[in-house]
């Protein structure tokens, strides 16, 4: 593993306006009509880097932007400001056409394996898409080949190629999702909450197959999840984001170990441990707040112990704790 | 696979529902009538040289004076009326069939368009689509025709009825296709698989007609039988009107209007004939769509 | 003490178009007043059909097949539905995965609250709100009087898990049956609800069954566990000696398979295979296909819950537990 980034992320921002049409924004109060929009503020200036080789994996609850940033950094939304590189490239302004190359080498992993695949496509018309766009010159033979072989490396017999995807298992569905990501011989893999949607016994088959992959391929992940157990165990740095913003930023064992953020503490306190001692949680303080409706400062103070008047107006920026990045002003004032 | 499979479940409800099955096996009857309706028929009601002003008006075979040359009698011209029920069947469905396929196809198109772009493009179709509907099929079919008669002549109306009849039907009801696809690409468009074919790089016509359209095509198979059967009616309405099939080349709706005239000077059967065929084949179209309907519900066969 | 719950040999089955399903066979529990049950499996493994076929929630073409529930003394299977339905939600609540499907979307809290309570008590309207209040404080929401006016998507999703188990405890029940009552919920949500359902039945003296697919969840909160596959109990037990002693191979594999499990290595021990479904049940024991340990008559018998000699923990495995199979 080197320490050469491979892909860049800037200040990046994505917001959703949900407000519908001209007259769903139309409010009506106090005597006057008012244009009132509805912005989701998914993700809110997040900046990191992931590395050549490693994971790099992204945890936070449900609504804390994290599918969005996935989405953002592959290409699926253009983003509402900031900036993506790939090899010191931008990617996030390019044409469909000369996005094309960066589309072989940045895939994908998606979370359901039941609506990823199309159901009215065989699974080796399914991997035959990426092959014929990304390799024009190879010919019918040369990439049947290629499906058989990648089929077999994530552990789909490739006798199975003329099957339909309902016809497979959930977990069978994503190997073969997997193997659709890996068929244009990617460098940089998203996955997003691969095995959420997976049986227990289950998902230690897909990450053992992630891993081997990465392994075999050298690829570079950036792993979406809320699963802290898995993110213990798959990666290389962990980052924490709540409400678009990113929290904390450290290597894995760093974090861990001695997280820094009250919100990493929080939620490392909350993980049920097999078999370990039951841990009294803190009890919900007011009300949650939703992207709709970002509190002032910093994003976390409505939740947080340590919060203080400065939380309350002004956010805290990502500084650097011996290796760790974390975003809290009780750390910068050392007074957590 | 996923055919057998499709095929399975569909037969197996199929076998089960007796409505379903009579309705097929009735309109099955009804397209081999109406197909073979050159060779089965007795007359050929086109052919003037057959047609005998004498025998104008004869009753049905069981009633006085009816003959078994014309079992279900004739009209005021001496045609038999059996054969011209089965060639008026032929030109209702034509025109019905074609009236359908140019609606499927526009209607899937600015549906399947507006519905992946969307944007203003897809504001503006479908605010079209609403102007368009809520104009009534009829007021537009009349308009057309009689400004098609103006300017060209009755007597190549006559001629272009047939071609004439399907664009103005087709024209006015795509709108039903429209939404109808719209609503299932937003659906589709949503999932996973369809952001997989555009992190692959897939162009977006490639997507929108390999990926989304054969997901979207179930909804629009159940839609278009009680397009078929609107399209029929629409047609018999018009003919009925006289804005439709001229006399000389009757369709249902042309035959039922033809013995109106007929109906109190005691033929009523130039017109209650052509109606009992006219709402049968309505009937099992509807009743075959509601089959449908039921048997190609995701939600209800999931679970074999 | 008597059993508040004591399922035997339930059998539930779903008639198919192609012949019958049998998603529970031969599954025996019981359960004491304020004691906690975990019933963990994976999806197909019949914990959730267990669960509701115990207040007879099984819809068509589902049946209890055979088998008898008795429950504060009662025969449950045979109850009329009139009795059946006057049981549940009084002194039996259950409480389900997704709160936007259980609560109305067009009724206030208080109207959805009070409802319970007047359907099966004669109180008056008032008498029904203040012990709507006193119940969300005993659930911890906050500024409980404001919340019977408001509608579900006023609150977010940890609260209306709170509302409904508020609704669930309305009844003083004896018993409550949370069927994954946590998996739709953030883990910092899930962590307070988890906590709030342990000390309610430990005040309130109810029975809990708990039905989950995560372990590590199930360890928290349960004093007893019951694993399940292919429909039948695999392996039952005081909850920390089956998970720190399993016997049965699923239950070893299962819990091998988490990260946490792995030690150092970067490799995960992973089960092979996938969770049979109802359509393809093997023959004999139905892990055998997957199963490391498997015999030639795993694949012939079906082995009965035996004693294992770990402390008090039953398990149904010829190689690991005490079963003796008939034809050796």
């Amino acid at each position: 593993m080197t320490n050469k980034p491979l892909l860049t992320v800037n200040g990046l921002v994505k917001h959703f306006d949900i407000s519908g049409g001209f007259l769903d924004q139309l409010r009506f109060s106090e005597g006057k009509f008012s244009r009132k929009r509805t912005v989701v503020h998914a993700v809110n200036g997040v900046s990191f880097e992931v590395r050549q080789g490693e994971t790099l994996s992204v945890v936070g609850e449900s609504g804390c932007g994290k599918s969005t940033l996935a989405r953002t950094i592959i290409g699926l939304y253009p983003p509402t400001s900031g900036t993506i590189l790939y090899k010191g490239a931008r990617v996030d302004d390019l044409s469909p056409k000369a996005m094309l190359p960066y589309r072989a080498k940045m895939q994908m992993v998606f979370q359901d394996p039941y609506a990823s695949l199309n159901p009215r496509m065989r699974v080796n018309q399914i991997l035959d898409e990426p092959l014929r766009l990304h390799f024009p010159n190879l010919n019918a033979i040369q990439r049947a080949e290629r499906i058989a072989a990648v089929m077999d490396q994530v552990g789909v017999r490739p006798g199975w190629a003329t099957h339909y995807p309902h016809e497979f298992s959930g977990g069978q569905r994503q190997r073969i999702s997997i193997a659709r990501a890996l068929m244009a011989d990617p460098e940089f893999v998203v996955a997003d909450e691969p095995i959420s949607a997976l049986d227990v016994s289950i998902q230690a088959q897909i990450l053992n197959l992630l891993m081997d992959a990465q392994d075999e391929r050298g690829l570079t992940y950036l792993f979406i999840t809320h699963d802290l157990s898995v993110v213990e165990h798959i990666s290389a740095r962990v980052a924490v984001m709540y409400l678009g913003a990113l929290c904390e930023l450290a290597p894995v064992r760093e974090l861990f170990e001695a997280p820094r953020h009250p919100y990493t503490r929080l939620l490392l306190s909350a993980i049920p441990k097999l078999g370990g001692e039951r841990r009294r949680s803190a009890r919900i303080q007011g009300e949650t707040p939703t992207p709709i409706n970002l509190p002032p400062g910093c994003v976390f103070h409505v939740r947080c112990p340590f919060a203080t008047d400065l939380c309350r107006v002004e956010a805290p920026t990502l500084q650097d704790y011996g290796g760790a990045l974390a975003a809290c002003h009780g750390l910068e004032e050392n007074r957590i | 696979m996923w055919k057998k499979f499709l095929a399975s479940h569909f037969l197996w409800s199929f076998k089960r529902d007796w409505v379903a099955m009579a309705s097929a096996a009735v309109l099955v009857l009804l397209l081999l009538a109406s197909l073979l309706a050159p060779v089965i028929a007795p007359h050929n009601p086109y052919d003037g040289t057959n047609v005998d002003i004498m025998e104008a008006e004869t009753p049905p075979v069981w009633m006085e004076g009816g003959t078994s040359k014309f079992i279900l009698g004739t009209d005021a011209q001496g045609r038999g009326i059996l054969s011209a029920m089965l060639y008026g069947m032929r030109t209702s469905l034509m025109i019905g069939l074609g009236a359908v396929f140019l609606q499927a196809f526009m209607g899937i198109l600015i549906g399947l368009f507006s519905g992946y772009s969307g944007g203003k493009l897809e504001a503006f179709l479908m605010r079209l689509a609403d102007v368009q509907l809520s104009f009534s099929t009829l007021l537009v079919a009349i308009f057309v025709g009689a400004i098609f008669q103006m300017v060209f002549g009755v007597a190549s109306y006559e001629q272009m009825a047939v071609p004439l009849l399907i664009v103005i039907i087709g024209f006015a009801e795509w709108p039903q296709y429209a939404r109808t696809v719209r609503a299932s690409v937003l659906a589709e468009k949503k999932k996973e698989y369809v952001e997989a074919a555009r992190v692959i790089g897939l162009p977006a016509r490639r997507i929108m007609l390999r990926h989304i359209l054969p997901n979207t095509l179930s909804p629009v198979l159940v839609i278009s039988t009680v397009q078929v059967a609107n399209a029929i009616m629409s047609e018999a309405a018009l003919s009925f009107l006289g804005f439709g099939m001229p006399v000389t080349r009757p369709s249902l709706g042309s035959l039922i209007k033809s013995g109106f005239e007929f109906i109190f000077s005691g033929s009523w059967w130039i017109t209650v004939f052509p109606g009992i065929l006219l709402v049968v084949l309505i009937l099992v179209i509807n009743l075959l769509g509601d089959f449908m309907r039921e048997a190609l519900n995701p939600k209800l066969y999931k679970g074999a | 003490m008597a059993a508040l719950l004591t399922v035997n040999n339930l059998n539930v089955v779903f008639s198919m178009r192609f012949g019958d399903l049998r998603a529970v066979n031969d599954v025996s529990f019981s359960l004491e007043s304020g004691q906690r049950l975990g019933l963990v499996g994976e999806s197909g493994a019949g914990k959730s059909v267990t669960g509701f076929s115990i207040i007879n929630l099984i819809s068509r073409p589902g049946r209890i097949a055979s088998g008898s529930i008795t429950f504060e003394g009662r025969e449950l299977t045979t109850l009329s539905p009139e009795e059946m339905r006057k049981l549940r939600g009084d002194r039996i609540s259950m409480i389900f995965q997704d709160p936007m499907m259980t609560l109305n979307p067009v009724l206030t809290l208080g109207a959805q609250m009070t409802e319970t309570l007047l359907a099966h008590e004669n109180i008056t309207r008032r008498q029904a709100e203040e012990r709507a209040v006193e119940t969300l404080k005993k659930v911890y929401i906050p500024s409980p009087d404001r919340r019977l006016g408001q509608y579900p998507h006023e609150l977010s999703g940890g609260m209306r898990q709170r509302i409904i188990i508020a609704i669930a405890l309305l009844t003083n029940p004896s018993l409550i049956i949370a069927d994954e009552p946590t998996t739709a919920l953030d883990v910092t949500i899930q962590a307070e609800i988890l906590d709030l359902l342990y000390e309610l039945t430990v005040n309130e003296r109810m029975g809990l069954i708990l039905i989950t697919h995560d372990l590590a969840v199930v360890s928290q909160v349960t004093e007893r566990i019951a694993v399940m596959y292919g429909g039948r109990i695999v392996e039952t037990g005081p909850t920390m000696a089956v998970i720190d002693n399993p016997s049965h191979p699923y239950t070893r594999g299962l819990i091998g398979a988490l990260p946490e499990s792995a030690g150092g290595q970067r490799r995960l021990n992973q089960i092979q295979g996938a969770m049979p479904s109802l359509y393809h049940m093997p023959s004999g024991c139905a892990f055998h296909p997957r199963c490391p340990l498997a015999m030639d008559v795993c694949a012939k018998e079906t082995p009965k819950l035996c004693e294992t000699g770990e402390r008090g923990t039953l398990t149904a495995c010829f190689k690991t537990a005490a079963c003796e199979a008939a034809s050796l």
